[in-house]
């Protein structure tokens, strides 16, 4: 297990495990999703007193809940990094960063989208929302100070101590609508209360549960995408990437012109490539 | 700490790091319990919580049987949390989920009323706090009960600790067990 384990964690193994493992990933989440949005939408009845807008929950509670697993993995991914000053980890915490934000920041847009008609304002500076508005200020910072730094290896660990810090943040967001008054209503599946006695109707809950199992699939198809591409952007001297990536359309990862630089790359990483680049005595090709 | 390895010491860092920021959080966090409130309770207004005159939020269920309207928007009707009650008035739009039994944040100021001379918190907006509960029209007329549905469990006093209230009901009838 052990063994597995470390040999997983050296960059040439994990990319040729991801390459495996993400296409599988990113069809099953997609087909969960594409199931479980056919059935919230269309099979799903509507709501006794929200009606229709209820179906926002779809999109809505996965978004939520990705943004807070997301942190929680990354500080996880943090921790690693700064004890045992592994790369793969480092890497980890960077290629999160962006995902979470992106799940949070849809989590936000949703639930205004659902508060305005709903409660009758896009926006409240209750608990609940505040907390989850903090979260993508640190998902952002985190973002930034990536970008802050030209060495690769001091930009992820001090991501990592920021999602160490931050992490407080995530129980404080789930917790918030049980510990104070707020207008955002409590959990109705993320709770140990709602698991015994479940609020929401089973012929409601079903697409959820496909929804939420979806995006989580779908967030680790993503994130090993963008672990590759971290791997291979600070690998890319390596003997191993001229072998197992150069010959694939991958190759543009190391191109001299950025403009031509594979579609899966993130302007963020073109961009760390160009510093880099100035400090390194051979080009790839 | 120089027994320890340099990856002991690392470790130690964020061991300290993580539980030291979670304890002032902590600290933090119970010792200004109160500002995290989003609103006030009936009970913690008549306990006198709040500043006379003061704007502020005041959260509980809409009490049945006593929503009147009157000429124009106006609105008169009695907010109540697990255990008080305070007459509230209002002129403006209602959410589309504004009705009796259901919780509801206003926002205003503690007054007199003009007509009756009593206490009443004149609110200048009024949201709907919808509860954690989903479910088909069908299922919902099944459990409709003289008292409505909706717990003021959701509704915590500054004064009491949020556990004695957990799940508890306006009245007995008011939570019908789900199937």
């Amino acid at each position: 297990m052990w063994t597995w384990f470390h040999r997983l964690a050296s960059p040439p193994s994990f990319y040729r495990f991801a390459d495996r493992l993400a296409p599988w990933l990113l069809g099953l989440g997609l087909l969960l999703l594409a199931v479980g949005c056919y059935g919230g939408l269309f099979i799903a009845p509507a709501d006794y007193q929200q009606g229709d807008a209820f179906r926002v929950i779809y999109v809505h509670v996965p978004a939520a809940a990705l943004s807070l697993f997301v942190y929680v993995l990354m500080a996880v991914a943090g921790a690693i990094a700064l004890v045992w000053r592994m790369k793969l980890a480092e890497c980890a915490v960077v290629a999160a960063a962006p995902i979470g934000a992106s799940f949070t920041a849809l989590a936000l847009v949703t639930g205004m989208l659902w508060g305005k008609p709903t409660w009758g304002a896009y926006w409240v500076w209750d608990a609940r929302l505040t907390s989850e508005l903090v979260l993508l200020f640190l998902y952002l910072g985190v973002i930034g100070l990536n970008q802050a730094y030209s060495d690769a290896r001091t930009a992820a660990r001090a991501c990592a101590w920021l999602a160490l810090v931050g992490v407080v943040n995530v129980p404080i967001v789930h917790y918030s609508v049980q510990w104070w008054n707020s207008l955002h209503q409590g959990s109705t599946i993320l709770s140990l209360e709602a698991v015994r006695d479940p609020k929401i109707s089973s012929s409601m809950l079903w697409p959820l549960l496909l929804t939420l199992s979806g995006s989580f699939a779908f967030f680790f198809a993503v994130w090993l995408r963008r672990l590759q591409n971290e791997v291979v952007a600070r690998e890319r001297g390596a003997n191993w990437v001229r072998d197992c990536v150069l010959q694939a359309p991958l190759a543009a990862v190391s191109n001299e012109q950025s403009g031509m630089t594979g579609p899966e790359l993130d302007p963020s990483m073109q961009s760390r490539q160009g510093r880099q680049r100035h400090g390194e005595p051979r080009g790839a090709d | 700490m120089s027994g320890l390895s340099k990856r002991q010491k690392r470790m130690a860092a964020v061991l300290v790091l993580v539980l030291g920021v979670g304890g002032a959080a902590f600290l933090g966090f119970t010792a200004f319990s109160k500002n995290m409130m989003y609103f006030y309770t009936p009970s913690d207004l008549l306990a006198g919580a709040a500043k006379e005159g003061a704007t502020l939020q005041l959260g509980g269920l809409v009490e049945k049987g006593s929503l009147r309207r009157e000429d124009g928007l106006k609105i008169v009707f009695v907010m109540a949390d697990c255990e008080k009650q305070m007459p509230v008035r209002y002129e403006g739009i209602l959410p589309d989920l504004f009705r009796e039994g259901q919780g509801v944040v206003a926002t205003g100021k503690l007054g007199i009323d003009p007509v009756t001379g009593e206490r009443t918190f004149v609110a200048s907006q009024i949201l709907a706090k919808h509860d954690e509960n989903y479910m088909p029209p069908q299922v919902a007329a099944s459990l409709k009960t003289a008292d409505g549905k909706h717990s003021c469990a959701p509704f915590k006093s500054l004064g009491r600790p949020a556990e004695n209230l957990a799940g508890k009901p306006m009245t007995a009838a008011a939570e019908a067990p789900r199937s």
